[in-house]
Protein backbone atom coordinates (compact mmCIF):
# COMPACT_ATOMS: atom_id res chain seq x y z
CA UNK A 1 0.00 0.00 0.00
CA UNK A 2 2.69 2.48 0.92
CA UNK A 3 4.31 2.12 -2.49
CA UNK A 4 1.03 2.97 -4.17
CA UNK A 5 0.70 6.07 -2.05
CA UNK A 6 4.25 7.12 -2.77
CA UNK A 7 3.62 6.76 -6.46
CA UNK A 8 0.95 9.44 -6.30
CA UNK A 9 3.28 12.13 -5.15
CA UNK A 10 6.59 13.26 -6.53
CA UNK A 11 8.96 12.76 -3.62
CA UNK A 12 12.16 14.66 -3.24
CA UNK A 13 14.86 12.09 -3.62
CA UNK A 14 17.59 11.98 -1.05
CA UNK A 15 20.65 13.92 -2.10
CA UNK A 16 23.13 11.60 -3.75
CA UNK A 17 26.48 11.38 -2.05
CA UNK A 18 28.60 13.37 -4.38
CA UNK A 19 32.05 12.12 -3.52
CA UNK A 20 32.97 8.49 -3.94
CA UNK A 21 34.39 7.52 -0.60
CA UNK A 22 37.40 5.32 -0.29
CA UNK A 23 36.92 2.18 1.73
CA UNK A 24 39.74 1.46 4.14
CA UNK A 25 38.51 -1.98 5.11
CA UNK A 26 36.28 -4.29 3.18
CA UNK A 27 34.66 -7.45 4.50
CA UNK A 28 32.80 -9.98 2.39
CA UNK A 29 30.85 -13.10 3.37
CA UNK A 30 32.18 -13.11 6.91
CA UNK A 31 30.96 -16.11 8.90
CA UNK A 32 32.19 -16.82 12.39
CA UNK A 33 31.67 -19.71 14.78
CA UNK A 34 32.36 -20.12 18.49
CA UNK A 35 32.68 -23.90 18.48
CA UNK A 36 29.45 -25.19 16.93
CA UNK A 37 27.56 -21.95 17.45
CA UNK A 38 27.54 -19.58 14.52
CA UNK A 39 27.85 -15.95 15.67
CA UNK A 40 28.20 -14.07 12.36
CA UNK A 41 26.37 -14.80 9.13
CA UNK A 42 27.60 -13.62 5.76
CA UNK A 43 28.51 -10.07 6.79
CA UNK A 44 29.40 -7.72 3.93
CA UNK A 45 30.49 -4.31 5.12
CA UNK A 46 32.81 -1.55 3.92
CA UNK A 47 34.57 0.70 6.41
CA UNK A 48 35.23 4.07 4.79
CA UNK A 49 38.52 5.84 5.31
CA UNK A 50 38.58 8.85 7.67
CA UNK A 51 35.08 8.24 8.84
CA UNK A 52 33.55 6.92 12.01
CA UNK A 53 31.48 3.80 11.47
CA UNK A 54 29.21 2.87 14.36
CA UNK A 55 28.10 -0.71 14.97
CA UNK A 56 24.84 -0.95 16.90
CA UNK A 57 22.47 -3.73 17.91
CA UNK A 58 21.20 -5.57 20.97
CA UNK A 59 23.51 -7.58 23.22
CA UNK A 60 24.68 -10.74 21.53
CA UNK A 61 24.01 -9.42 18.03
CA UNK A 62 27.62 -9.96 16.94
CA UNK A 63 28.77 -6.36 16.71
CA UNK A 64 31.74 -6.78 19.08
CA UNK A 65 32.57 -10.14 17.50
CA UNK A 66 32.62 -8.47 14.10
CA UNK A 67 34.76 -5.62 15.44
CA UNK A 68 37.31 -8.12 16.75
CA UNK A 69 37.54 -9.75 13.31
CA UNK A 70 38.98 -6.51 11.96
CA UNK A 71 42.30 -6.92 13.77
CA UNK A 72 42.12 -10.66 14.39
CA UNK A 73 41.53 -10.33 18.12
CA UNK A 74 39.32 -13.39 17.81
CA UNK A 75 42.46 -15.42 17.04
CA UNK A 76 43.10 -15.42 20.78
CA UNK A 77 39.94 -17.47 21.34
CA UNK A 78 40.70 -21.14 20.70
CA UNK A 79 37.23 -22.27 19.66
CA UNK A 80 36.67 -19.32 17.34
CA UNK A 81 36.73 -19.93 13.58
CA UNK A 82 36.41 -17.14 11.01
CA UNK A 83 35.64 -17.52 7.31
CA UNK A 84 35.23 -14.99 4.56
CA UNK A 85 37.28 -12.18 3.16
CA UNK A 86 38.53 -9.28 5.30
CA UNK A 87 40.80 -6.75 3.67
CA UNK A 88 42.75 -3.73 4.83
CA UNK A 89 43.74 -1.51 1.90
CA UNK A 90 43.02 -4.47 -0.36
CA UNK A 91 45.25 -6.91 1.58
CA UNK A 92 43.73 -10.04 3.05
CA UNK A 93 44.44 -9.71 6.78
CA UNK A 94 43.87 -13.42 7.36
CA UNK A 95 46.58 -14.34 4.86
CA UNK A 96 49.30 -16.62 6.26
CA UNK A 97 51.97 -14.05 5.49
CA UNK A 98 50.37 -11.43 7.71
CA UNK A 99 52.21 -10.65 10.96
CA UNK A 100 49.38 -10.34 13.49
CA UNK A 101 51.37 -8.10 15.84
CA UNK A 102 52.03 -5.72 12.98
CA UNK A 103 48.40 -5.91 11.91
CA UNK A 104 47.28 -4.89 15.40
CA UNK A 105 49.62 -1.92 15.27
CA UNK A 106 47.92 -0.85 12.04
CA UNK A 107 44.47 -1.64 13.41
CA UNK A 108 44.54 -0.56 17.05
CA UNK A 109 41.93 -1.20 19.67
CA UNK A 110 40.42 0.59 22.65
CA UNK A 111 38.32 -1.47 25.03
CA UNK A 112 35.22 -0.94 27.09
CA UNK A 113 37.02 -0.75 30.39
CA UNK A 114 40.13 1.42 30.39
CA UNK A 115 43.05 -1.00 30.77
CA UNK A 116 46.28 0.95 31.24
CA UNK A 117 49.36 -1.15 31.91
CA UNK A 118 50.47 -1.10 35.55
CA UNK A 119 53.19 1.32 34.57
CA UNK A 120 53.75 5.06 34.51
CA UNK A 121 51.74 7.31 32.22
CA UNK A 122 54.88 7.81 30.14
CA UNK A 123 55.60 4.10 29.82
CA UNK A 124 52.03 3.25 28.88
CA UNK A 125 52.45 5.36 25.75
CA UNK A 126 56.14 4.55 25.17
CA UNK A 127 55.66 0.78 25.40
CA UNK A 128 54.31 0.22 21.87
CA UNK A 129 56.81 2.40 20.02
CA UNK A 130 59.65 0.70 21.96
CA UNK A 131 58.63 -2.87 21.12
CA UNK A 132 57.89 -1.99 17.51
CA UNK A 133 61.25 -0.20 17.27
CA UNK A 134 59.62 2.99 16.01
CA UNK A 135 62.07 5.38 17.67
CA UNK A 136 65.85 5.59 17.92
CA UNK A 137 66.59 8.03 20.72
CA UNK A 138 65.15 9.05 24.06
CA UNK A 139 64.44 12.50 22.61
CA UNK A 140 62.45 10.95 19.77
CA UNK A 141 60.52 8.81 22.21
CA UNK A 142 59.79 11.84 24.43
CA UNK A 143 58.51 13.70 21.40
CA UNK A 144 56.32 10.79 20.33
CA UNK A 145 54.85 10.40 23.85
CA UNK A 146 54.06 14.10 23.97
CA UNK A 147 52.55 14.05 20.50
CA UNK A 148 50.40 10.99 21.24
CA UNK A 149 49.15 12.39 24.54
CA UNK A 150 48.42 15.71 22.85
CA UNK A 151 46.42 14.05 20.09
CA UNK A 152 44.51 12.11 22.74
CA UNK A 153 43.69 15.45 24.42
CA UNK A 154 45.42 14.38 27.63
CA UNK A 155 48.81 16.12 27.54
CA UNK A 156 47.72 19.26 29.37
CA UNK A 157 46.38 17.22 32.26
CA UNK A 158 49.36 14.89 32.71
CA UNK A 159 52.46 16.67 31.45
CA UNK A 160 53.69 17.41 34.95
CA UNK A 161 53.21 13.89 36.27
CA UNK A 162 54.30 11.56 33.50
CA UNK A 163 56.04 9.29 36.01
CA UNK A 164 52.82 8.72 38.00
CA UNK A 165 51.08 5.37 37.53
CA UNK A 166 48.60 5.29 34.65
CA UNK A 167 45.96 3.58 36.69
CA UNK A 168 45.96 6.50 39.15
CA UNK A 169 44.15 8.66 36.58
CA UNK A 170 40.37 9.10 36.48
CA UNK A 171 38.35 6.69 34.31
CA UNK A 172 37.99 9.18 31.49
CA UNK A 173 41.68 10.08 31.62
CA UNK A 174 42.61 6.38 31.63
CA UNK A 175 40.53 5.86 28.51
CA UNK A 176 42.25 8.77 26.79
CA UNK A 177 45.58 7.26 27.91
CA UNK A 178 44.56 4.01 26.19
CA UNK A 179 43.73 6.00 23.07
CA UNK A 180 47.14 7.73 23.27
CA UNK A 181 48.73 4.29 23.62
CA UNK A 182 46.90 3.08 20.50
CA UNK A 183 47.83 6.22 18.55
CA UNK A 184 51.53 6.02 19.52
CA UNK A 185 52.26 3.07 17.22
CA UNK A 186 50.89 4.92 14.21
CA UNK A 187 47.73 2.97 13.45
CA UNK A 188 45.53 3.51 10.40
CA UNK A 189 42.33 2.16 11.91
CA UNK A 190 41.19 2.43 15.54
CA UNK A 191 38.58 -0.02 16.82
CA UNK A 192 36.64 1.09 19.88
CA UNK A 193 34.53 -1.37 21.81
CA UNK A 194 32.06 0.64 23.90
CA UNK A 195 34.78 3.09 24.91
CA UNK A 196 32.47 5.27 27.01
CA UNK A 197 30.28 2.74 28.76
CA UNK A 198 32.27 3.02 31.98
CA UNK A 199 32.51 6.80 31.86
CA UNK A 200 30.41 9.68 33.19
CA UNK A 201 28.78 12.15 30.75
CA UNK A 202 31.58 14.71 30.96
CA UNK A 203 34.31 12.12 30.35
CA UNK A 204 32.13 10.74 27.54
CA UNK A 205 31.90 14.19 25.96
CA UNK A 206 35.72 14.45 26.02
CA UNK A 207 36.05 11.09 24.26
CA UNK A 208 33.42 12.01 21.68
CA UNK A 209 35.17 15.29 20.98
CA UNK A 210 38.39 13.34 20.60
CA UNK A 211 36.80 10.82 18.20
CA UNK A 212 35.58 13.68 16.05
CA UNK A 213 39.08 15.06 15.95
CA UNK A 214 40.82 11.72 15.35
CA UNK A 215 38.81 10.81 12.29
CA UNK A 216 40.77 13.35 10.25
CA UNK A 217 43.81 11.13 10.57
CA UNK A 218 42.39 7.72 11.33
CA UNK A 219 39.55 5.48 10.33
CA UNK A 220 37.41 4.64 13.34
CA UNK A 221 34.99 1.81 14.02
CA UNK A 222 33.03 2.09 17.24
CA UNK A 223 30.72 -0.37 18.95
CA UNK A 224 28.27 1.41 21.20
CA UNK A 225 25.13 0.62 23.12
CA UNK A 226 24.16 4.27 23.12
CA UNK A 227 22.23 5.08 19.98
CA UNK A 228 22.52 8.75 20.76
CA UNK A 229 26.28 8.33 20.84
CA UNK A 230 26.25 6.47 17.53
CA UNK A 231 24.14 9.27 16.06
CA UNK A 232 26.47 11.93 17.43
CA UNK A 233 29.88 10.54 16.53
CA UNK A 234 29.47 8.48 13.37
CA UNK A 235 28.98 9.15 9.69
CA UNK A 236 27.81 5.63 8.90
CA UNK A 237 25.91 3.21 11.09
CA UNK A 238 25.53 -0.55 10.76
CA UNK A 239 22.76 -2.37 12.61
CA UNK A 240 23.37 -5.99 13.57
CA UNK A 241 20.85 -8.52 14.83
CA UNK A 242 21.43 -12.19 15.69
CA UNK A 243 24.75 -12.21 13.88
CA UNK A 244 23.45 -10.64 10.68
CA UNK A 245 24.03 -7.20 9.28
CA UNK A 246 20.46 -5.94 8.89
CA UNK A 247 21.07 -2.47 7.55
CA UNK A 248 23.94 -0.09 6.95
CA UNK A 249 23.68 3.49 5.79
CA UNK A 250 24.36 7.14 6.42
CA UNK A 251 23.92 7.78 10.14
CA UNK A 252 21.51 10.64 9.46
CA UNK A 253 19.26 8.30 7.49
CA UNK A 254 19.50 5.35 9.88
CA UNK A 255 18.31 7.41 12.85
CA UNK A 256 15.62 9.41 11.08
CA UNK A 257 14.32 7.14 8.33
CA UNK A 258 15.71 3.61 8.46
CA UNK A 259 14.64 1.33 5.63
CA UNK A 260 14.22 -1.89 7.61
CA UNK A 261 11.39 -2.42 10.08
CA UNK A 262 13.76 -4.24 12.45
CA UNK A 263 16.09 -1.23 12.55
CA UNK A 264 13.12 1.03 13.14
CA UNK A 265 11.89 -1.12 16.02
CA UNK A 266 15.34 -1.21 17.61
CA UNK A 267 16.19 2.49 17.40
CA UNK A 268 12.76 3.54 18.65
CA UNK A 269 12.80 1.17 21.61
CA UNK A 270 10.11 -1.20 20.32
CA UNK A 271 12.31 -4.25 20.15
CA UNK A 272 11.40 -7.67 21.45
CA UNK B 1 1.63 3.08 14.55
CA UNK B 2 3.69 -0.07 14.54
CA UNK B 3 4.18 -2.09 17.66
CA UNK B 4 4.34 -0.60 21.12
CA UNK B 5 7.39 0.75 22.90
CA UNK B 6 9.07 -1.32 25.59
CA UNK B 7 8.58 1.70 27.87
CA UNK B 8 4.80 2.06 28.01
CA UNK B 9 4.82 5.59 29.38
CA UNK B 10 6.45 6.65 26.08
CA UNK B 11 3.38 5.37 24.22
CA UNK B 12 1.12 7.16 26.67
CA UNK B 13 2.98 10.45 26.13
CA UNK B 14 2.89 10.07 22.34
CA UNK B 15 -0.84 9.32 22.41
CA UNK B 16 -1.38 12.40 24.52
CA UNK B 17 0.58 14.50 22.02
CA UNK B 18 -1.41 13.16 19.07
CA UNK B 19 -4.70 13.69 20.92
CA UNK B 20 -3.79 17.28 21.74
CA UNK B 21 -3.09 17.94 18.06
CA UNK B 22 -6.40 16.27 17.17
CA UNK B 23 -8.13 18.57 19.64
CA UNK B 24 -6.36 21.59 18.15
CA UNK B 25 -7.36 20.37 14.67
CA UNK B 26 -11.01 20.02 15.68
CA UNK B 27 -10.95 23.51 17.13
CA UNK B 28 -9.38 24.93 13.96
CA UNK B 29 -12.12 23.27 11.90
CA UNK B 30 -14.80 24.84 14.13
CA UNK B 31 -13.13 28.22 13.82
CA UNK B 32 -13.13 28.07 10.02
CA UNK B 33 -16.78 26.93 10.03
CA UNK B 34 -17.69 29.83 12.35
CA UNK B 35 -15.83 32.34 10.18
CA UNK B 36 -17.64 31.09 7.07
CA UNK B 37 -21.02 31.30 8.85
CA UNK B 38 -20.16 34.87 9.82
CA UNK B 39 -19.27 35.64 6.21
CA UNK B 40 -22.04 33.92 4.28
CA UNK B 41 -24.93 34.10 6.76
CA UNK B 42 -23.90 37.33 8.45
CA UNK B 43 -23.97 35.43 11.73
CA UNK B 44 -22.38 37.94 14.10
CA UNK B 45 -22.64 35.66 17.13
CA UNK B 46 -20.48 33.16 15.24
CA UNK B 47 -18.01 35.94 14.40
CA UNK B 48 -17.71 36.92 18.07
CA UNK B 49 -17.34 33.30 19.09
CA UNK B 50 -14.46 32.85 16.62
CA UNK B 51 -12.73 35.96 17.94
CA UNK B 52 -12.92 34.82 21.56
CA UNK B 53 -11.98 31.19 20.90
CA UNK B 54 -8.70 32.07 19.19
CA UNK B 55 -6.85 32.20 22.50
CA UNK B 56 -7.66 28.53 23.10
CA UNK B 57 -5.83 27.54 19.91
CA UNK B 58 -2.81 29.53 20.99
CA UNK B 59 -2.86 27.78 24.36
CA UNK B 60 -3.11 24.33 22.75
CA UNK B 61 -0.24 25.10 20.41
CA UNK B 62 1.86 26.03 23.39
CA UNK B 63 0.83 22.83 25.13
CA UNK B 64 2.00 20.81 22.10
CA UNK B 65 5.33 22.70 22.19
CA UNK B 66 5.84 21.82 25.84
CA UNK B 67 4.92 18.18 25.35
CA UNK B 68 7.23 17.82 22.35
CA UNK B 69 10.16 19.51 24.08
CA UNK B 70 9.67 17.25 27.09
CA UNK B 71 9.60 14.16 24.87
CA UNK B 72 12.81 15.26 23.13
CA UNK B 73 14.49 15.75 26.50
CA UNK B 74 13.28 12.55 28.14
CA UNK B 75 13.21 10.06 25.27
CA UNK B 76 15.72 11.31 22.70
CA UNK B 77 13.40 9.92 20.05
CA UNK B 78 14.68 8.27 16.88
CA UNK B 79 13.20 7.13 13.58
CA UNK B 80 9.44 7.38 13.25
CA UNK B 81 9.09 8.75 16.81
CA UNK B 82 11.53 11.54 16.01
CA UNK B 83 9.63 12.39 12.84
CA UNK B 84 6.27 12.33 14.60
CA UNK B 85 7.36 14.55 17.48
CA UNK B 86 9.33 16.98 15.31
CA UNK B 87 6.41 17.32 12.89
CA UNK B 88 3.93 17.79 15.75
CA UNK B 89 5.63 21.13 16.40
CA UNK B 90 5.07 22.18 12.81
CA UNK B 91 1.55 20.80 12.48
CA UNK B 92 0.41 22.56 15.64
CA UNK B 93 1.84 25.76 14.22
CA UNK B 94 -0.06 25.19 10.94
CA UNK B 95 -3.29 24.72 12.89
CA UNK B 96 -2.69 27.77 15.05
CA UNK B 97 -2.12 29.86 11.91
CA UNK B 98 -5.33 28.49 10.41
CA UNK B 99 -7.07 29.71 13.55
CA UNK B 100 -5.55 33.17 13.06
CA UNK B 101 -6.86 33.31 9.49
CA UNK B 102 -10.32 32.24 10.66
CA UNK B 103 -10.22 34.99 13.25
CA UNK B 104 -9.20 37.52 10.63
CA UNK B 105 -12.07 36.43 8.36
CA UNK B 106 -14.51 36.80 11.26
CA UNK B 107 -13.24 40.32 11.91
CA UNK B 108 -13.73 41.30 8.26
CA UNK B 109 -17.13 39.60 8.12
CA UNK B 110 -18.29 41.87 10.93
CA UNK B 111 -17.10 44.93 9.06
CA UNK B 112 -18.79 43.77 5.85
CA UNK B 113 -22.22 43.89 7.51
CA UNK B 114 -22.22 47.67 7.21
CA UNK B 115 -21.11 47.62 3.57
CA UNK B 116 -23.11 47.20 0.35
CA UNK B 117 -23.36 43.51 -0.46
CA UNK B 118 -21.13 42.13 -3.20
CA UNK B 119 -21.92 39.09 -5.31
CA UNK B 120 -18.46 37.61 -4.72
CA UNK B 121 -19.51 36.57 -1.22
CA UNK B 122 -21.24 33.50 -2.67
CA UNK B 123 -18.10 32.44 -4.56
CA UNK B 124 -16.09 32.97 -1.40
CA UNK B 125 -18.49 30.68 0.41
CA UNK B 126 -17.82 27.93 -2.14
CA UNK B 127 -14.07 28.41 -1.83
CA UNK B 128 -14.50 28.33 1.92
CA UNK B 129 -16.27 24.97 1.80
CA UNK B 130 -13.51 23.54 -0.37
CA UNK B 131 -10.91 24.68 2.16
CA UNK B 132 -13.05 23.49 5.05
CA UNK B 133 -13.24 19.99 3.56
CA UNK B 134 -9.49 19.95 3.03
CA UNK B 135 -8.90 20.89 6.64
CA UNK B 136 -11.36 18.34 7.95
CA UNK B 137 -9.85 15.58 5.80
CA UNK B 138 -6.28 16.40 6.71
CA UNK B 139 -7.06 16.38 10.43
CA UNK B 140 -8.74 12.97 9.99
CA UNK B 141 -5.80 11.77 7.90
CA UNK B 142 -3.41 12.83 10.65
CA UNK B 143 -5.34 11.05 13.38
CA UNK B 144 -5.73 7.91 11.26
CA UNK B 145 -2.16 8.09 9.84
CA UNK B 146 -3.85 7.84 6.44
CA UNK B 147 -1.33 9.13 3.91
CA UNK B 148 -3.67 8.39 1.02
CA UNK B 149 -6.30 10.70 2.46
CA UNK B 150 -3.60 13.27 3.18
CA UNK B 151 -2.45 13.13 -0.42
CA UNK B 152 -5.98 13.77 -1.68
CA UNK B 153 -5.88 17.02 0.30
CA UNK B 154 -2.48 17.80 -1.13
CA UNK B 155 -3.79 17.42 -4.67
CA UNK B 156 -6.80 19.66 -3.98
CA UNK B 157 -4.63 22.65 -3.15
CA UNK B 158 -4.18 23.46 -6.83
CA UNK B 159 -7.96 23.83 -7.07
CA UNK B 160 -7.93 26.34 -4.21
CA UNK B 161 -5.17 28.30 -5.90
CA UNK B 162 -7.20 28.42 -9.13
CA UNK B 163 -10.27 29.48 -7.18
CA UNK B 164 -8.28 32.30 -5.61
CA UNK B 165 -7.00 33.51 -8.97
CA UNK B 166 -10.47 33.59 -10.46
CA UNK B 167 -11.96 35.25 -7.37
CA UNK B 168 -9.25 37.88 -7.51
CA UNK B 169 -10.26 38.76 -11.07
CA UNK B 170 -13.95 38.65 -10.18
CA UNK B 171 -13.54 41.02 -7.22
CA UNK B 172 -11.46 43.48 -9.24
CA UNK B 173 -14.26 43.52 -11.82
CA UNK B 174 -16.78 44.51 -9.12
CA UNK B 175 -14.56 47.37 -8.01
CA UNK B 176 -14.30 48.64 -11.57
CA UNK B 177 -18.05 48.32 -12.10
CA UNK B 178 -19.03 50.07 -8.89
CA UNK B 179 -16.30 51.94 -6.99
CA UNK B 180 -18.63 52.30 -3.98
CA UNK B 181 -17.90 48.63 -3.24
CA UNK B 182 -14.15 49.22 -3.07
CA UNK B 183 -13.93 48.99 0.70
CA UNK B 184 -16.02 45.79 0.83
CA UNK B 185 -14.08 44.32 -2.05
CA UNK B 186 -10.76 44.92 -0.30
CA UNK B 187 -12.07 42.98 2.68
CA UNK B 188 -13.29 40.20 0.38
CA UNK B 189 -9.90 40.04 -1.33
CA UNK B 190 -8.22 39.63 2.02
CA UNK B 191 -10.71 36.95 2.97
CA UNK B 192 -9.98 35.11 -0.27
CA UNK B 193 -6.27 35.34 0.48
CA UNK B 194 -6.87 34.04 4.01
CA UNK B 195 -8.80 31.06 2.66
CA UNK B 196 -6.05 30.36 0.18
CA UNK B 197 -3.52 30.41 3.03
CA UNK B 198 -5.68 28.02 5.08
CA UNK B 199 -5.53 25.66 2.09
CA UNK B 200 -1.74 26.02 2.06
CA UNK B 201 -1.50 25.10 5.73
CA UNK B 202 -3.78 22.08 5.24
CA UNK B 203 -1.46 21.06 2.41
CA UNK B 204 1.56 21.55 4.68
CA UNK B 205 -0.01 19.18 7.18
CA UNK B 206 -0.49 16.57 4.43
CA UNK B 207 3.20 16.91 3.54
CA UNK B 208 4.26 16.57 7.15
CA UNK B 209 2.09 13.48 7.57
CA UNK B 210 3.75 11.95 4.53
CA UNK B 211 7.14 12.59 6.14
CA UNK B 212 6.03 11.13 9.48
CA UNK B 213 4.81 7.92 7.87
CA UNK B 214 7.32 7.39 5.05
CA UNK B 215 10.37 9.38 6.13
CA UNK B 216 10.71 11.19 2.83
CA UNK B 217 9.43 14.50 1.70
CA UNK B 218 7.00 15.34 -1.05
CA UNK B 219 8.51 17.46 -3.75
CA UNK B 220 7.22 20.94 -3.05
CA UNK B 221 7.88 22.14 -6.57
CA UNK B 222 4.73 20.37 -7.74
CA UNK B 223 2.86 23.58 -8.51
CA UNK B 224 5.53 24.63 -10.97
CA UNK B 225 5.45 21.27 -12.75
CA UNK B 226 1.71 20.64 -12.52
Amino acid sequence: MSEAVRAEAPTASRPAIAEVRESKMRTRHVDLWYGAKQALFDVDLDINANEVTALIGPSGCGKSTYLRCLNRMNDTIDICRTEGDIRLDGEDIYDRSVDVVELRARVGMVFQKPNPFPKSIYDNVAYGPRIHGLVGTKAELDALVEESLTRAALWGEVKDRLADPGNGLSGGQQQRLCIARAIAVGPEVILMDEPCSALDPIATAHIEELIDDLKREFTIVIVTHSMQQAARVSQRTAFFHLGKLIEVGETDDIFTSPQQQMTQDYITGRFG
Amino acid sequence: MTREHIVQSFDVAIDELVNTIAELGGLAEAQVAGALAALTQRDMAAADQVRTTDARLDALEEKVDQMAVRLFALRQPMGVDLRLIAMSLKISNDLERIGDYASSIAKRAKRLVGEPSVQATASLGRMGHLVQDMLSDVVDAYVERDVRKGMSVWHRDAEVDDFYDSLFREIITYVLEDPRTTSACIDLLFIAKNLERIGDHATNIAERLHYVVHGDRINRARSETA
